[in-house]
């Protein structure tokens, strides 16, 4: 008979909490979402000794207050699902700021282990500590581990089945002033005497009843003993005891470290000298630019290659089976419908693996806190943080692994209205159409047409941001307050352990969205519009005139004629929404040109389409709705469809009103007419 | 010794906590982060761009825009 146990992982963010993961559970984790919220929850088993392990990873937390949604999490969890282990994975280096996390543990009355992780890293910094002595001050096992090595996990396993197996909880370590242990006596006594709060630690509750906890009191109104509660709590000011408490909590781990451990912090660590190169004032931008552009180079260049294996792979696989199945509308389902959507996601498959990739090493070395470090100015202005630039800078190059990399951002709004302004960016899918129209066009001004729909798309995304800001998602900024952790060297194994979750994420959760959306189109490309005497699936009726989608094309052309597009340009931006650079090769179709581009740019400048319209066109190719692929993993990343559709109408509507302005003023005024 | 805000130091000067004067949730969070009074604190850079500020606290490095900085009430230490 196995026994089975759940152990609780908690930390401060960067002390290697996900490296200790990594090597307890190995490739047996998987990933999910907190219930009700979008922070990522990651869980993961070991079976050590006949006991079997259900390892949950808490986020990153500093503190266990309510102020960020990362907190209440955590807190939640330990109160309500009452682990029976909790496992503090601890930075050597920063012993101070860590133990700060271990007392509000302790106080909560948890059974508690602690990962005194990086230890090399801290004797190397000069410090030398004596984890038995630690062990002695707080009485919980401390057991020292190099997780990025898998160094010591196994005595943290045998620790964890011992404490396990033990039937006491903690003590806290700590003991306040006179006054405070008085007051918080007197509320203990009270709460002992009711059974409601029998699920709750009763010193803990005490304390942070008397630090006018929010979310406590709340709980508290609810009892019938909220009357003499309230009058202790009367007798107390909160602010000033938030104050002492924090205060005396870090005394008590100050006098411990000073019979523990040798710090040695007054000379310069290596992490300041890189510091002073990487975020000095002159060289710090130039070489974030250079770094942002060499992964950017390297997940898009370098992905190239392998997207265009996928592409050739996938439509020669659709050729062979439509050759292989002699029934007309079902070679045309599997081949241009089920083949080609498994392609459309795939296709993607490089770029997310090397952009997370990357984003893992920038992560993981310390880059990253820097990078946010560097731009928060300019994301400030906008009432973002300086983490949400990497994901839209990420958005030129394709806007799936953008809209993914804003995992990287804390603040839930702050996300949110990241991923909602993403799509702006022009993504590199929308190039073509922009070439091919601006080609035909404007002809030696085209790089500038080019240029300025590319500024446009960012024009786009600031104000958006400023204005979600400002009112669907209105509130006061996040503080800005974040640690800048010491350079470290990324692993390997981490790197890819990372880069292989986001994948799976994207193919599982955004996969299904991505086909259904592909296969539908199909359909509305190959069943024959009614009275059209057309066969379904037939070559001939797929995307033409006389197909649902061309019949859809007239339908909607009154709501587009007002910007100048006329049924054709609406069925090629309903098959843009598969791909946008598909719009090339329907355009191509519904123009008689064939698959020849420069025969399509030909037609057109010749006055199947005026140059206004043209630029109308492309504006609107930029801000309306995404790509199906977008829209899979905005809803993955989002949690909601309103949101997801919140989007759609948004952009839609402005790249409606964009081109609408612009070809009533241009056609009225004469303008490239 | 004269009291200043924390945003108003200079890179390469150290100073002593005396005060944090923000609101409810901003003063709990830079205290949770060790910034409690008398604490010694080291100001290091501030971005290329003037904000935010980097700190050395407690043998870590900490990053608080001016508008956060300056709720911090300290006084200079040789």
């Amino acid at each position: 008979m196995t026994k089975k146990i759940t152990v609780a992982l908690a930390g401060n963010p960067n002390v290697g909490k996900t490296s200790v993961f990594n090597a307890i559970t190995g490739s047996r984790q998987h990933v999910g979402n907190w219930p009700g919220v979008t922070v990522e929850r990651k869980m993961g088993k070991r079976t050590y000794k006949n006991i079997e392990m259900e390892i949950v990873d808490l986020p990153g937390t500093y503190s266990l207050t309510t102020y960020s949604l990362d907190e209440i999490i955590a807190r939640d969890f330990l109160i309500e699902e009452k682990p029976d282990i909790v496992v503090q994975v601890i930075d050597a280096t920063n012993l101070e700021r860590n133990l700060y996390l271990s007392t509000q543990l302790m106080e909560l009355g948890v059974k508690l282990v602690i990962a005194l992780n990086m230890k090399d890293l801290a004797l190397a910094k000069g410090n030398r500590i004596d984890e038995e002595k630690i062990q002695e001050f707080l009485d919980v096992p401390v057991i020292p581990t190099i997780a990025s090595k898998g160094t010591g996990i196994e005595s943290l396993l045998d620790a964890i089945i011992e404490e396990a197996s033990k039937a006491r909880t903690n003590d806290d370590p700590l003991s306040y002033d006179e006054s405070t242990e008085g007051r918080v006596h007197e509320l203990e006594m009270i709460l002992k005497s009711d059974q409601y709060f029998a699920h709750y630690p009763s010193r803990w509750f005490s304390i942070k009843l008397l630090e006018g906890d929010e979310n406590i009191i709340k709980k508290a109104q609810e009892s019938e003993k909220y009357t003499p509660i309230r009058e202790i709590l009367r007798k107390t000011d909160a602010d000033n005891f938030e104050t002492k408490i924090a205060d005396q909590r870090y005394s008590t781990i100050q006098a411990m470290l000073r019979q523990v451990c040798d710090i040695n912090t007054c000379h310069l660590s290596g992490s300041d000298m890189v510091d002073r190169v990487v975020t000095n004032k002159l060289l710090g931008i130039p070489i974030f630019l250079a770094l942002m552009w060499a992964a950017f180079e390297l997940t898009f260049t370098f992905a190239t290659p392998f997207m265009n294996m996928i592409d050739i792979f996938f439509g020669w696989l659709a050729g062979a089976t439509a050759e292989v199945i002699s029934t007309e509308w079902l070679a045309s389902l599997v081949g241009d419908g089920i083949i080609a959507g498994i392609g459309s996601v795939l296709i993607f498959l490089p770029n997310i693996l090397l952009l997370f990739f990357m984003l893992s090493l920038m992560e993981d070395s310390g880059y990253m806190a820097r990078a946010a470090f560097i731009m928060d100015r300019v994301m400030g202005r906008i009432g973002l943080h300086g983490k949400s630039f990497i994901p839209l800078i990420m958005g030129f190059g394709c806007n799936v692994p953008a809209i993914m990399a804003t995992r990287t951002i804390e603040d839930p709004r702050d996300r949110l209205i990241t991923i909602l302004v993403a799509p702006f960016i022009s993504c590199g899918a929308r190039l073509p159409v922009y070439v091919l129209l601006a080609g035909a066009f404007f002809g030696r001004d085209a790089g500038i047409v080019i240029f300025g729909l590319y500024a446009l798309g960012i024009l786009v995304a600031v104000l958006s941001a400023k204005l979600m800001r400002t009112t669907v998602l209105r509130g006061e900024d996040a503080p800005f307050i974040m640690e800048l952790p010491d350079y470290r060297l990324p692993t390997l194994k981490g790197s890819f352990i990372h880069m292989w979750e986001r994948a799976k994420i994207y193919l599982k959760k955004a996969g299904g969205i991505i086909l259904i959306g592909v296969v539908g189109v199909w359909l509305l490309a190959s069943i024959p519009a009614p009275g059209s005497g057309g066969i379904f699936g037939s070559e001939e009726i797929y995307g033409s005139t006389d197909s649902l989608v061309g019949a859809l094309g007239h339908l909607i052309e009154p709501l587009v004629a007002p910007l100048g597009f006329d049924w054709r340009i609406a069925v090629a931006l309903v098959f843009g929404i598969v791909a946008k650079e598909i719009v090339v090769g329907s355009m191509g179709v519904l123009y008689g040109a064939g698959e020849d581009e420069q025969n399509l740019s030909n037609i057109l400048a010749a006055g199947a389409m005026t140059p206004l319209t043209g630029l109308g066109l492309m504006v609107f190719t930029l801000l309306y709705v995404p790509c199906f692929a977008c829209i899979g993993v905005i809803k993955r990343e989002t949690g909601s469809w309103k949101w997801t559709l919140f989007q759609l109408v948004y952009g839609t509507g402005l790249a409606w009103g964009f081109a609408f302005t612009l070809y009533q003023v241009g056609s009225r005024t004469g303008f490239l007419t | 010794m004269p009291e200043k805000t924390l945003d108003l130091i200079e890179p390469e000067t150290s100073v002593k906590i005396l005060k944090l004067t923000g609101q409810r949730s901003l003063r709990k969070r830079i205290l949770d982060m060790g910034l409690t009074p008398g604490t010694k604190v080291e100001v290091m850079r501030r971005a290329p761009l003037g904000d935010p500020v980097e700190f050395k606290i407690k043998g870590y490095n900490l990053s608080l825009r001016k508008k956060e900085a300056q709720t911090v009430l300290v006084e200079t230490v040789e």
